[in-house]
């Protein structure tokens, strides 16, 4: 397992770092982290579980445990990456391994929104660009990439690629906003007036 | 954009306020919690320094650790102990009703809310589940959501949300004798693919989708995730109405016919305007079953298991995984497959009517040798009305298990499990490998139906040259 320096805090603009490719359309939660790991009342324990059946079951090396992957911190998936169960263990595991963003043809929703409420940017790009990035990637194994989340755009040495992210979700990293909470308690006394036009909060009497 | 269809509706009554990140507050009616996804979520809200807002707004269950054969407690797998320990204590800190074991109202989460009445049109509802998705069978907006979005809606009954896009899929003609609710959201997935729903609520209407009952429209809202829909709902009927009329937490005497008057005015309008439209001839569906990895790759059971070049060139990789993972050559017949296991249950399919099609199949036949076959009730109510028909005596006598009520071997994180490869024909959502237990286990989905079929017949056969 990569050491894992400091857990998304504050503002994120940009990530850092060495990516790993991870192949595969449809890659669902519970290979992410098999559901007997979720018999647990915190995460901590996650980041060593991390793809474990298939890390088991594959017939050469898996990524997660390719030497040359060690610190990665940028993970390449292909389309509808994290489908399935909801659970948040899923990019917790993820993140506990090292993983500080991810890049690919597209994402679950639930599995998106996960990541974006710890930190962790999900970022797409279209088919031709990713297959050009990920041959750059396997071509300069320490290579780093910039995910510039402000210009959109990925960055390593003289090539750039552009990025797509939602307007929201590149407001929410970029002002720190990720962490909903407080945000969200800021708005008492609107949820408080909301819940007096709502009639099954009101005896269906408005 | 979507305007004056149910969900346009639920959105804007609950809209709390637009964020600075263009996201909308979201005030949540109903919060639904159970013991895994939730322990993190609370730690993290005490660590904040934070108190529930409306504690009353939220209840939970204990469903996806329980072991279901002895339910003893302390129970013998330690960290299942813990973890329904930890969520009593979470409960009783913050004064949130909990439904345990033996309350006559534990059962899975998804199970338990609409029979009791907790589920109603109108309201959002979220849980730290994907298949929360299941209440739209009610004309509720509802959807699964991670941990940390469990503890923003502790701490303020709210999400910040994006708003989705609405397609309704419309269903003309009826479903045929043998061809169940199941079969009709397989069928959905794999003609529209696994990701398509990515973005979007399903609208599901349409005279087949009336036809049906208020459990199986719940099957169907059910597995909307399968398809990528986030949330899949059902315009509010009078099949809806005479459902929840006389449940413990439905609004009774005046309110009743307040709410009423107020469900009826929820429906999508003659001239709502959606996103997307997709048209299903219920007709043409034949019992559906999955051959591979996931809900998508799915065939009517009179079919073969198609070949790559018939497939997408985007779905041909996944199926080659999916030949290898199963052991199943592609151009071949599912039936005749031998099974291993069969498990009737889970939020999709372990509701009173999943038991009786069940029953009625496994009626005066035996479960063929070799195969392992229980049936896991959805809840605590749904064994207890089944035990007063009779039907865990049909099933026993037949050679199945009778369980006591949890998610059990959906996804097997309690003692359930598939060993090495073995073939399971199971009633649950989901066929992801390892998903039942095993990290070769192999899983295949269909109706309850279809279930007992291969139970009795050793191996998968077409359930109407059984009923027929
Ligand atoms: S029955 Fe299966 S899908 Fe449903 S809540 Fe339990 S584990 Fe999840």
């Amino acid at each position: 397992m990569t050491q894992a320096s400091f857990f998304p805090f504050g503002p994120i603009k940009s990530v850092i770092g060495k990516c790993i490719y991870l192949p595969g359309n449809d890659i669902d939660t519970d290979r992410i982290i098999p559901a007997r790991f979720l018999k647990c009342v915190n995460f901590e324990a996650l980041g060593n579980q991390v793809f474990m059946d298939d890390r088991k079951e594959i017939d050469n090396l898996h990524p997660f445990d390719n030497d040359n992957n060690k610190n990665a911190s940028i993970l390449i998936v292909d389309k509808n990456f994290g489908c399935g169960s909801s659970r948040e263990h899923a990019p917790q595991a993820l993140m506990r391994w090292g993983i500080r963003a991810i890049i690919g043809q597209s994402f679950a929703e639930i599995f998106y929104g996960n990541c974006l409420s710890i930190g962790i940017p999900c970022v797409t790009m279209s088919e031709p660009n990713i297959k050009s990035l990920i041959y750059k990637v396997n071509t300069f194994k320490q290579l780093l990439f910039n995910i510039d989340i402000q210009s959109k755009k990925i960055i390593a040495e003289e090539d750039s690629w552009p990025l797509k992210i939602e307007k929201e979700s590149r407001k929410m990293l970029t002002s720190g906003a990720w962490d909903a909470t407080s945000i969200l308690i800021n708005g008492k006394e609107k949820i408080n007036i909301t819940m007096k036009k709502i009639p099954y909060l009101n005896s269906f009497i408005i | 954009m979507s305007c004056k269809t149910l969900y346009d509706k639920v959105w804007d009554l609950h809209r709390v306020r637009e964020l600075p990140s263009g996201s909308t507050q979201l005030f949540i009616g109903l919060h639904l919690i159970h013991e895994v996804t939730s322990p993190q979520a609370f730690s993290s809200l005490e660590e904040k320094g934070l108190n529930l807002f409306c504690p009353e707004r939220t209840i939970a269950t204990v469903d996806h650790i329980v072991p279901t054969t002895n339910q003893i407690r302390p129970f013998s797998d330690h960290l299942a102990e813990e973890m329904l320990k930890k969520l009593e204590e979470n409960c009783s800190k913050h004064s949130i009703k909990l439904f345990n074991l033996g309350s006559g109202n534990q059962g899975i989460v998804h199970v338990i809310a609409p029979e009791i009445g907790l589920t109603q049109p109108g309201m959002t509802i979220a849980c730290g589940d994907s298949h929360t998705s299941t209440h739209g069978a009610f004309g509720s907006i509802a959807f699964g959501i991670g941990t940390s979005q469990v503890r923003d809606v502790f701490a303020s009954q709210t999400l910040a949300m994006k708003k989705l896009k609405v397609r309704r899929l419309s269903f003309l003609g009826k479903l045929k004798k043998g061809v169940f609710a199941k079969d009709l959201i397989l069928h959905v997935i794999q003609k529209l693919g696994v990701k398509a729903g990515v973005g979007y609520a399903y609208e599901f209407s349409g005279p087949a989708i009336e036809n049906l009952s208020m459990e199986e429209r719940m099957t169907i809202c059910n597995m909307s995730i399968e398809g990528g829909a986030r949330c899949g709902y059902i315009n509010p009927d009078k099949k809806t109405f005479d459902y929840l009329e006389g449940k413990d937490y439905s609004p009774k005497g005046k309110n009743w016919d307040a709410a009423v008057q107020w469900w009826k005015s929820l429906s999508s309008d003659e001239d709502a305007i959606y996103d997307d439209e997709v048209v299903f001839d219920a007709a043409q569906i034949a019992p559906t079953i999955t051959w591979g990895i996931t809900p998508g790759q799915a065939i009517a059971i009179d079919s073969l298991i198609p070949k790559p070049e018939a497939l997408e060139k985007s779905d041909q990789q996944t199926a080659l995984e999916a030949y290898k993972y199963m052991n199943l050559k592609p151009g071949t017949s599912l039936e005749g497959l031998k099974i291993d296991v069969c498990f009737i249950g889970s939020c999709t399919n372990g509701r009173l009517s999943d038991l009786k099609k069940a029953a009625e199949i496994v009626k005066e036949r035996k479960v063929a040798k070799g195969v392992k076959a229980f049936v896991v009730p959805g809840s605590e109510k749904v064994a207890k009305e089944a035990e007063k028909e009779g039907l865990h005596q049909i099933f026993i006598k037949a050679g199945f298990e009778w369980r006591k009520p949890g998610c059990s071997m959906c996804l097997a994180m309690n003692p359930d499990k598939l060993e090495k490869d073995q073939i399971s024909a199971s009633s649950s959502n989901r066929n992801f490998k390892g998903r039942q237990g095993s990290s070769k286990g192999r899983t295949l989905l269909m109706s309850p139906a279809m279930v007992a079929a291969a139970a009795v017949n050793g191996s998968i056969v077409d359930v109407r040259k059984i009923i027929n």
